[in-house]
């Protein structure tokens, strides 16, 4: 190897140069070949919490063969209809950025704490025989630290719940974060949303429902140390039961065909 | 043979970049609440630390010393990033639970102790070896620590259930004290302790000592005769 100068302006540059454009290709490189496989485990996780929510992977054996029996649709908040866009473009993140898709909510309306109010929200519809048995609606409410994401699916009477899942929160493990408790999640299976007269009346409370209860139906125990996480919880049920949220859509369900 | 085995393994017990370097201690505190991704932490920094060791060695003839730094943060941080999209291809789920810690291991200090302190001045074979080394010395503690975190803290290991919690209808209460950033320190001094208690030439001198009353000191010296006779 013929001896040379490394610390002349000209190795400086030729090896800085050489070194970053080396690096930048490599990079480049495998970046490309793996965002395919990058892209798909981000729909794949996002579709595991989807049918998870309505405990769908355990009937379906697996998440793919529930994902096709699920149609995603997006809808109208407002007038409770659908509206013909591709879902696949859509992104609540973006939805909640452009002027016109979304609205600022006032103190006494915005029960779950979350400011602003998309205009087009995405489900999931589950059929079985033609006929819808599972809704899948996203939800989300202010918990303790942060805003808590997840879909609660609800069963084709629209008033059972079948389960309750969060994707995203930043509770405090072992308190708040027992949300994510699946102990705590069965207990959401069968409970009622809707009062006879329409009011919603599923909530949280402290300590343990009792099975002599007149509400026994209606109220989730809670967990010990994270009342303000279940709060959140209750809240963010009673908005997106409610008028604001998916009620207008699941009165027109009970009319229309989807 | 042995030299090799010298540079492999000294650094696991002998010179542990966290126990007697105090390098990389931040990432310790941040990823070891869970045993999983702390094993996929530490694969991922010693995979990097052995390839920037290899990489910047091969390359230290031709290396400017006054861009030298500069080049090794090139080479750490190209690794990095592959290491990052890898981990996001083909382990998502512990992907987002490291989130940036991943992207962190490019400022963690045993990566670039190392590349300056053995890389620049030793063969690509022995450095890689060094750098795989002392990957080992920090995955032992992380190691310790998940395990130890991940115990008390929720009461599983790997996720499998070692003490029953209260909750799932057991006897242990989930101390979640252990699930906090700050245990690791507290652990990681114990641990220094028993390393030292073990290995006695690894204790410092101390740095100052306290000044003991000495008796030679005498505030106020009796006046001496001569001193006297002279006023």
């Amino acid at each position: 190897m013929p001896k040379i100068n490394k610390d002349s302006t000209l190795n400086i540059t030729f090896v800085g140069i050489g070194l970053c454009l080396l690096c930048s290709a490599i990079i480049s490189f495998i970046a490309i070949q793996l965002r395919s496989v990058q892209e798909n485990n981000v729909v794949l996780d996002m579709q595991k919490k989807i049918v998870s929510s309505a405990g769908l992977e355990k009937v379906y054996g697996s998440v793919e063969n529930a994902m096709s029996n699920i149609k995603t649709l997006i809808i109208d908040l407002d007038k409770g209809e659908i509206v013909n866009i591709n879902p696949d473009s859509y992104e609540l993140a973006k939805e909640l950025r452009e002027d016109g898709k979304y609205k600022f909510l006032s103190a006494e309306e915005d029960v779950a704490s979350i400011k602003k109010r998309e205009k087009y929200s995405k489900i999931y519809i589950e059929y079985k025989d033609n006929e819808i048995n599972t809704l899948i609606l996203p939800v989300r409410g202010y918990g303790l630290w942060g805003i808590l994401y997840g879909y609660l699916a609800i069963e084709g009477d629209f008033n059972t719940v079948a389960g309750l899942e969060f994707y995203e929160h930043k509770e405090t493990p072992g308190l708040g974060a027992e949300i994510d408790n699946p102990k705590w999640k069965a207990l959401w299976k069968g409970k009622k949303i809707y009062q006879e007269n329409g009011e919603v009346s599923l909530k949280v409370i402290k300590g343990i429902v009792l099975e002599t209860s007149n509400n026994f139906s209606y109220e989730i125990d809670g967990l010990s140390g994270a009342t303000l996480t279940c709060n959140g919880v209750s809240n963010l049920i009673a908005y997106w039961m409610g008028n604001d949220g998916f009620l207008n859509f699941i009165n027109n369900l009970q009319k229309i065909d989807v | 043979m042995s030299k090799y085995s010298e540079i492999l393994f000294r650094p696991v017990f002998k010179e542990n970049p966290i126990a007697l370097q105090m390098l990389g201690i931040c990432s310790a505190l941040a990823v070891t609440s869970k045993l999983y991704p702390t094993l996929i932490m530490c694969v991922a920094l010693t995979v990097t630390v052995s390839l920037s060791n290899f990489f910047i060695s091969m390359i230290r003839n031709i290396t400017p010393s006054n861009i030298r730094i500069i080049v090794q943060m090139t080479i750490i941080s190209s690794l990095v990033i592959l290491v990052d999209q890898a981990l996001k291809a083909y382990d998502y789920e512990t992907s987002k639970t490291l989130s940036v810690f991943v992207g962190l291991i490019i400022t963690n200090c045993i990566v670039m102790g190392r590349a300056e302190a053995f890389a620049m001045q030793n063969p690509p074979g022995v450095s890689f070896l060094d750098g795989f080394g002392n990957g080992l010395g920090y995955s032992v503690i992380l190691i310790i620590l998940g395990t130890i975190r991940e115990l008390f803290g929720t009461g599983t290991i790997l996720e499998y259930e070692i003490f029953p919690l209260v909750q799932n209808g057991g006897w242990y209460v989930p101390n979640n004290f252990f699930l906090l950033p700050p245990v690791s320190f507290i652990l990681i001094g114990l641990i220094i302790w028993a390393l030292r208690a073990w290995q006695k030439d690894q204790i410092e001198e101390p740095e100052f000592k306290m000044s003991q009353n000495s008796p030679e000191i005498v505030p106020n010296p009796p006046p001496t005769p001569s001193s006297k006779a002279a006023s």
